[in-house]
């Protein structure tokens, strides 16, 4: 099969500066980018097929992206699959479903499953898995430690050899600060990123949310800012040391987008990334104990929300990631202090970068793009995060104008544990190709091929926006 | 109607804020204020907290109160008020004395009333606060009166249930039947709250009794300090409203009103203090200490008090101190919180 993606205004920091151009996909790779490809010898006669449909004999199929923007495939770098061990939250059938139908084709799973990926074998289950079931790229992160207690370090070697593309402790802090470093300099021939969860659990105590005026009005245990920046300021002062690559995951706090700034001028090879619930909402959201923004980090202050919007907008924050953690119903209908910290956030992104950041000028378009794709594909190694012809064509297209209203029921996670729930949005995914296929289209998933594509583009057609709830 | 009898003789010994409630007529029309008399009615579902609530709705909760504790005037302390209703005390911290108190308000108002204890640690074994809502729905509570050390768990509990909430203290977020039992007790010793100073002294950061305090104070036109170790001061506190001190003598210099709250041992293994030697130094109330207070000054305590860590005997037992009468109030408030929550459909009940 062979797509032509026509007409789109292309944004591909790789590419240059964003233009009108036309993509030809042929055996899963981008074969030309270029303007008005279709008067081109290979994709002649399909101008009359301009609304999908297939272009009589010839299997090239055209996909109209007028009044679109043409991404390459989105990246999140930062996503809890839970499988293996709790299938009843997520599984990579269905996180990677939410990642096609949220325009992303590529997730990194984090490794604190049941059991962890500390091992080669469950790397290999989790890719081996990813690639009978998932329906986007799946790349696994390995442990830096046994077990992630902290104690011995992981088989790194064997990680690395199981195709892990990062190390990670997430959830699970690396209290001694022995190990840590021992950590970054033994990843370092693997050239493996170690991501940090950077919180001091002395310091969080038996803290539930942001420490503040918020927690103390609602008699909350509180979670104080520094509980994060000591952690980072460590972390930072032991990647210096070591030489070691230090990615700094979910960026919450003023303190630390300035810790991280600081770091960068002077040389630390260290990298970071804040989540759109970061950027967006702020621990105001905890009133009334919804216990979907309940996460950790957790949502923080005004001033927090504001510095790590100018940490995305200076560069101190190289990615947009979500830490996808999905929580089932039973388990956050519960006392707030009972229920597990996290939210879904992989079918909201797009949008919230795009109505948060892009529409109120905290990043350009391009910017914000970068922070999706090629920024963590430079961080990870990844020959993704480009539309540059000859890497696999993975691409999103993005309609900044459509509006809609977020309803978890519409959601393809198994999770909905989103504090997003009737929010008002602008622009949303509406197309993501993987390795040269449609994999989501208007909201809905594409897992059988482009047949079932086509029918499903009739309903798009008619206005039908099935699973978003769409809003004009 | 001997039942119309028994509602008319419990109307006629009571406060106009009560009397002013009477049955809906049988015509159906709805019931008419009387003249001069303020038109507020309870509108509340549930009581939650102190916080949000008016001045009129604090002083409607007083006034109703202060009804009801001519109870404790009468030999026979049994009225038909809320006849056919059930109380459910759901209890998940253990309480001695706002579970009696509860109990005896509805009881002497007539209401069925069930205790039921649940420890947190059933939580665990997958009874939710959610299963437990729904069973006491089933069971048809009008009232649902719930303790649970975790914050929220009341707001919780009344978004799922139709009967009404009443907050028997949620973690450290809020205890408004004490803080309206605190209030009630200042206004029957001072008479006033505008401008009257309260110093409340102790563990701030962990206290339930001191935000619903704060809330109802402030609401009321009080000034309120707060004073102890920083370490259970939150600096935020402030944003309520309060000055916040960490020196004893300044904050009871000129004070009107001395709240002791109840410091619990398990914050000194937690390290925010190092020992309760130190503490009753610091921050315990002696007679000596209490010298720069103002002379009538008004000594309370939530209870069950630590003698002699943070208030000595001598003071518990001053005459200037509240702390067995604030006991008698803490019926009278629950009663008329009981009635207020439950009013109008016990009434249409006696005339249904």
């Amino acid at each position: 099969m062979r797509y032509l993606v026509k007409g789109g205004l292309v944004v591909d920091p790789a590419l240059g500066p964003e233009g009108r151009r036309d993509i030809l996909i042929e055996d899963g790779k981008v074969a030309a980018v270029g303007e008005d490809l279709a008067a081109t010898g290979e994709a002649r006669g399909s101008r009359k097929a301009s609304h999908d449909g297939h272009s009589g004999g010839d299997d090239l199929k055209v996909i109209d992206a007028t009044g679109k923007v043409v991404v390459p495939g989105l990246i999140d770098m930062h996503v809890h699959l839970r499988e293996p061990g709790r299938e009843d939250e997520e599984t990579i059938h269905s996180g990677t479903r939410a990642a096609a139908r949220g325009g992303f084709t590529g997730v990194v799973a984090m490794a604190n499953t049941s059991p962890v990926a500390d091992n080669g074998a469950v790397v290999d289950f989790v890719r081996e898995k990813a690639r009978r079931e998932g329906l986007v790229n799946v790349y696994p992160v390995g442990a830096v430690t046994k077990g992630q207690k902290g104690e011995e370090l992981a088989e790194i070697g064997e990680l690395a050899g199981a195709g892990a593309i990062a190390l990670s402790d997430d959830g699970h802090p690396i209290a001694n600060a022995g190990l840590m470093r021992r950590a970054l300099e033994y990843a370092g021939p693997f050239n493996l990123p170690v991501i940090v969860h950077a919180e001091d659990k002395d310091l969080a105590g038996d803290g539930v949310m942001h420490e503040g005026f918020v927690s103390l009005k609602l008699g909350l245990k509180g979670i104080p800012a520094a509980t994060e920046e000591v952690m980072i300021a460590r972390d930072l002062l032991l990647a210096e040391m070591t030489g070691g690559r230090l990615h700094i995951a979910h960026v919450s706090t003023a303190g630390a987008v300035e810790l991280i700034r600081q770091a960068k001028r002077r040389g630390v090879r260290v990298t970071a990334e804040a989540t759109p619930h970061h950027f967006t909402l702020t621990d105001e959201a905890v009133f009334g104990y919804n216990t979907n923004a309940r996460v950790s980090p957790p949502l923080r202050a005004a001033e927090d929300v504001a510095a790590v919007r100018a940490g995305l907008a200076d560069g101190t924050i190289d990615v947009i990631a979500t830490d996808h953690a999905p929580h089932t119903r039973e388990e956050k209908a519960v006392e707030f202090d009972l229920a597990p910290p996290g939210m879904v956030g992989l079918e909201t992104a797009v949008a919230l970068v795009l109505t948060e950041l892009v529409a109120r000028g905290v990043l350009s378009l391009r910017e914000a793009v970068a922070k999706l794709t090629a920024n963590p594909a430079k961080i990870l190694g990844l020959a993704a995060g480009t539309l540059q012809v000859g890497v696999l064509a993975d691409l999103t297209i993005l309609d900044l104008e459509r509006e809609w209203v977020v309803d978890t029921r519409a959601f393809v996670s198994r999770s909905r544990n989103s504090p997003f729930e009737g929010r008002r949005l602008r622009g949303m995914p509406v197309l993501t190709m993987v390795g040269g296929k449609v994999v989501a289209r208007d909201g809905r998933i594409v897992a059988d091929g482009e047949e079932k594509m086509a029918e499903d583009g009739s309903a798009a057609g008619r206005g039908v926006v099935a699973g978003w709830a769409a809003n004009g | 109607m001997f039942l119309d009898e028994l509602l008319q003789a419990f109307f006629n010994f009571v406060h106009p804020a009560l009397r002013r409630i009477r049955p809906k007529p049988p015509n159906g029309r709805p019931p008419r204020a009387a003249k001069g008399v303020r038109s507020l009615e309870w509108k509340r579902k549930d009581l939650l907290g102190l916080e949000g609530l008016s001045a009129e709705e604090i002083h409607l909760i007083l006034d109703t109160a202060e009804s009801c504790k001519q109870i404790y005037e009468r030999e026979i302390k049994k009225f038909p008020t809320l006849r056919g209703r059930t109380v459910v005390n759901l209890f998940y911290e253990p309480s001695t004395r706002t579970r009696t108190s509860f109990e005896l308000a509805g009881k002497w108002m007539g209401a069925d009333v069930i205790n039921v204890s649940s420890s947190t640690s059933s939580v665990a074994k997958g009874e939710s606060l959610r299963d437990t809502a729904r069973t006491l729905e089933a069971l048809g509570a009008d009232v649902v009166v719930i303790r649970h050390s975790a914050a929220g768990a009341a707001h919780q509990l009344a978004s799922e249930v139709r009967a009404a909430v009443i907050n028997a203290g949620d973690g450290a977020h809020e205890h408004p039947t004490q803080g309206l039992l605190d209030l009630y007790t200042i206004r029957e010793r001072k008479g006033r709250f505008a401008g009257l100073r309260v110093t409340i002294v102790g563990d701030i950061l962990h206290s339930r009794v001191a935000r619903s305090n704060i809330w109802g104070l402030r609401t009321l036109g009080a000034e309120v300090t707060v004073v102890g170790p920083p370490t259970l001061v939150p600096r935020e506190i402030t944003q309520l409203g309060v000055r916040a001190t960490h020196d004893l003598e300044e904050a009871l210099a000129g004070a009107d009103v001395v709240n002791i709250l109840r410091i619990q041992l398990e914050r000194q293994k937690k390290g925010l203090f190092p020992s309760l030697r130190e503490y009753a130094r610091l921050y315990g109330i002696t007679a000596e200490k209490l010298e720069s207070a103002g002379e009538d000054v008004l000594i309370m305590h939530p209870g069950p008090a630590n003698l002699g860590v943070e208030v000595s005997e001598e003071v518990a037992r001053d005459p200037r101190s509240a702390i067995s009468g604030q006991v008698q109030n803490g019926v009278a408030v629950r009663m008329a919180l009981l009635y207020l929550l439950t009013g109008g459909r016990a009434q249409d009940a006696v005339l249904g």
